[in-house]
């Protein structure tokens, strides 16, 4: 008989419980109609600030990202940290641009980010292009939520892929079923559930370990004895350039992302949004104390399962807590992976929809086409995702999250900086993606890592030596291309304003990124525009 | 056709005080640093998760002020 069993049953029956609610969802605050993409994709369109707190909260914070980090800091110490400030400067960095999203969106019903490329630039090109640039970043990031409940079956005991393939089709199930009501409704279990654990873990853990002093003593004693020149408890002098580029160019994109501005969108007024913006770091503690793990799992003197270090975390877990919490931690872990993955497969459909099937397709789609063609390709999305893990090298999706992380930054120009100054010429912000999207991949290609035997995509950090700079300093790849992205998108701008070439239509007015709810504009129960 | 509303706008001086959220965080010589150790906890790592202070009390300024 397994030795986990208790684990497992507490681990199935709190999955259970979550899937329940994700199908009950569809009932959840009186939706009249989900066929449309205003209900399915966006709840309504009605969240208050609770709900959204949590939906964004549990779309950002991903069980990846609990797995992930701790293992960074596992491997590489202080350089994995970055999480911290980056999820810190984020909210004061994005606030202003977020609120003028929302405004401009309601005004024009607008349902993803590309949809606002569109109707600005008046350029379907542009707006395709940040289509796929989304849809190609979401879909490894779906997959690494896999990975994170593999981790946890894995350290149960439970192998093969079965497991795995039921939880991901209860996941679908349901998603199609409810649309964004569902992970905005199990949000509320999954985060209870992963404070409790981490709470218990950080007060519990240290004090069975001889406290916080000996855990980082010993994280000190793991890195002085092995031979890699960047890791140790502090930053070097070479890794903190990299350091903070990262933590700002993630800032920067975190909220580039599809299904951050999903959960934005989905928000009843600019007031919400302003007041998460200062609820939210809420996480990113929790987040700064999760990362932490790491150092407990080396003093606990954890090894990963194989050489698959996201499995220190889970191991931690199972080695400290009695077998009940244990399996209260797992689930946590197994349900903080569902409420991202439904967000972003409904964010990838939502792309699909609006910005390649009716603007390609067909053009004449009513509400209720575009919502069913959004709830099958949510579907395609998952099944494409499971099939990712079960038949590609995991390492292929970290790799592919890592380039999506310095791509959908490639969309910053058109959509950020759109939301402010309509300066650039679509001409040049199509000739800047282009640019910026092959300097990144040329960089990241360039990237070795002889710790995990890559000889490209190895990981972020690009060496500035490469660029024939005498210097040992490394800076993040994705900051890079963003800047050459910038340049070459100024530079074209200027020339295509020189050649008088046409500038496009700007369907919207600078009022419209001001507007509120309550204003004539805003409607309020946003009738779908068009049919019923 | 005027508008019966008065020009609304998102700028205001206030917006500032969210540079020094993002800038601070982003310097490390303030916390690449072991001492003094917190609880057993080097700076590094309890200085930066106190920046988040600073963070949210920026934006609930923010917030605050611009509400109509």
């Amino acid at each position: 008989m397994n030795e986990h069993i208790t684990e497992i049953v507490i681990f199935t029956a709190l999955f259970l419980l979550v899937s329940g609610m994700g199908f009950v969802a569809a009932r959840w605050r009186r939706a009249d109609d989900l066929a449309s993409l205003n209900e399915w994709g966006l709840g309504g369109r009605n969240f208050g600030s609770w709900i959204t707190w949590f939906l964004v909260g549990g779309d950002l914070y991903t069980a990846y990202t609990f797995v992930a980090v701790p293992a960074l800091l596992f491997g590489a110490g202080a350089t994995g940290f970055f999480a911290v400030p980056y999820t810190v400067i984020t909210y004061p960095l994005v606030m202003l641009v977020l609120i003028r999203l929302w405004s401009v969106s309601h005004v024009h019903g607008l349902v993803t980010p590309a949809d606002f490329v569109r109707v600005r630039f008046g350029s379907p090109t542009l707006a395709l292009l940040v289509a796929i640039t989304g849809i190609v970043a979401t879909m490894p990031y779906i997959a690494l939520q896999l990975i994170g409940i593999e981790a946890v079956l894995k350290t149960m005991g439970v192998t093969g892929d079965l497991p795995l393939i039921i939880a991901f089709a209860i996941l679908a199930a349901y998603t199609y079923q409810s649309g964004l009501r569902a992970p905005a409704l199990i949000a509320f279990v999954k985060d209870i559930l992963i404070y409790v654990v981490i709470l218990v873990a950080v007060i519990y853990i240290p004090a069975r370990l001889g406290g916080f002093g000996s855990i980082f003593d010993a994280a000190e004693a793991k890195f002085a004895g092995t031979p890699a020149p960047g890791d140790g408890i502090l930053l070097n002098a070479n890794n903190q350039l990299q350091y903070v580029t990262l933590a700002l160019g993630s800032a920067m994109a975190l909220f580039l992302y599809p299904h951050s501005v999903t959960g934005v969108l989905a928000s009843r007024s600019r007031g919400v949004i302003k007041r998460n913006m200062s609820a939210l770091p809420a996480y990113s503690l929790l987040l700064g104390l999760i990362a932490l793990l790491g150092y407990m799992a080396i003093a606990a003197g954890i090894t990963p399962i194989g050489t698959d270090v996201n499995t220190v975390v889970p191991q931690l877990f199972d080695r400290m807590f009695p077998d009940w919490f244990t399996g209260v931690a797992f689930a946590a872990i197994g349900i903080g992976a569902l409420v991202p993955a439904a967000i972003m497969s409904i964010a990838a459909a939502n792309l699909f929809t609006r910005n390649i099937y009716k603007e390609y397709i067909r053009r004449d789609a009513t509400d209720a086409q575009e919502a069913r063609v959004s709830k099958l390709t949510s579907l395609v999305v998952k099944v494409g995702a499971v099939l990712c893990i079960l038949l590609i090298d995991p390492q292929f999706s970290i790799d592919l999250q890592l380039i999506g992380g310095v791509i959908i930054l490639q969309t910053l120009p058109s959509v950020a900086l759109g939301l402010f100054t309509r300066w650039f010429h679509r001409v040049g912000l199509i000739a800047g993606w282009t640019a910026g999207m092959t300097a990144g991949m040329v960089l990241l290609y360039n990237i070795s890592n002889p710790a995990n035997d890559h000889a490209h995509f190895g990981g972020s950090a690009f060496p500035l030596s490469k660029l024939g700079l005498d210097t040992p300093m490394t800076i993040y790849a994705g900051f890079l291309a963003l800047i050459v992205n910038l340049v070459v998108a100024a530079l074209v701008t200027v020339a295509a304003r020189r050649l008088g070439s046409s500038e496009g239509v700007d369907g919207t007015r600078p009022r419209d990124y001001t507007a509120d709810a309550g204003d004539p504009e805003v409607k309020d129960d946003l009738e779908p525009a068009g049919s019923t | 056709m005027t508008d019966p509303r008065s020009p609304r706008s998102d700028r205001s001086r206030w917006n500032w005080v969210l540079l020094p959220a993002v800038v601070v965080p982003l310097i490390p010589a303030l916390f690449n640093h072991e001492d003094p150790r917190l609880f057993g906890v080097p700076l590094f790592y309890w200085l930066q998760l106190a920046f988040l202070v600073i963070s949210v009390s920026a934006t609930l300024i923010v917030y605050r002020v611009t509400r109509r």
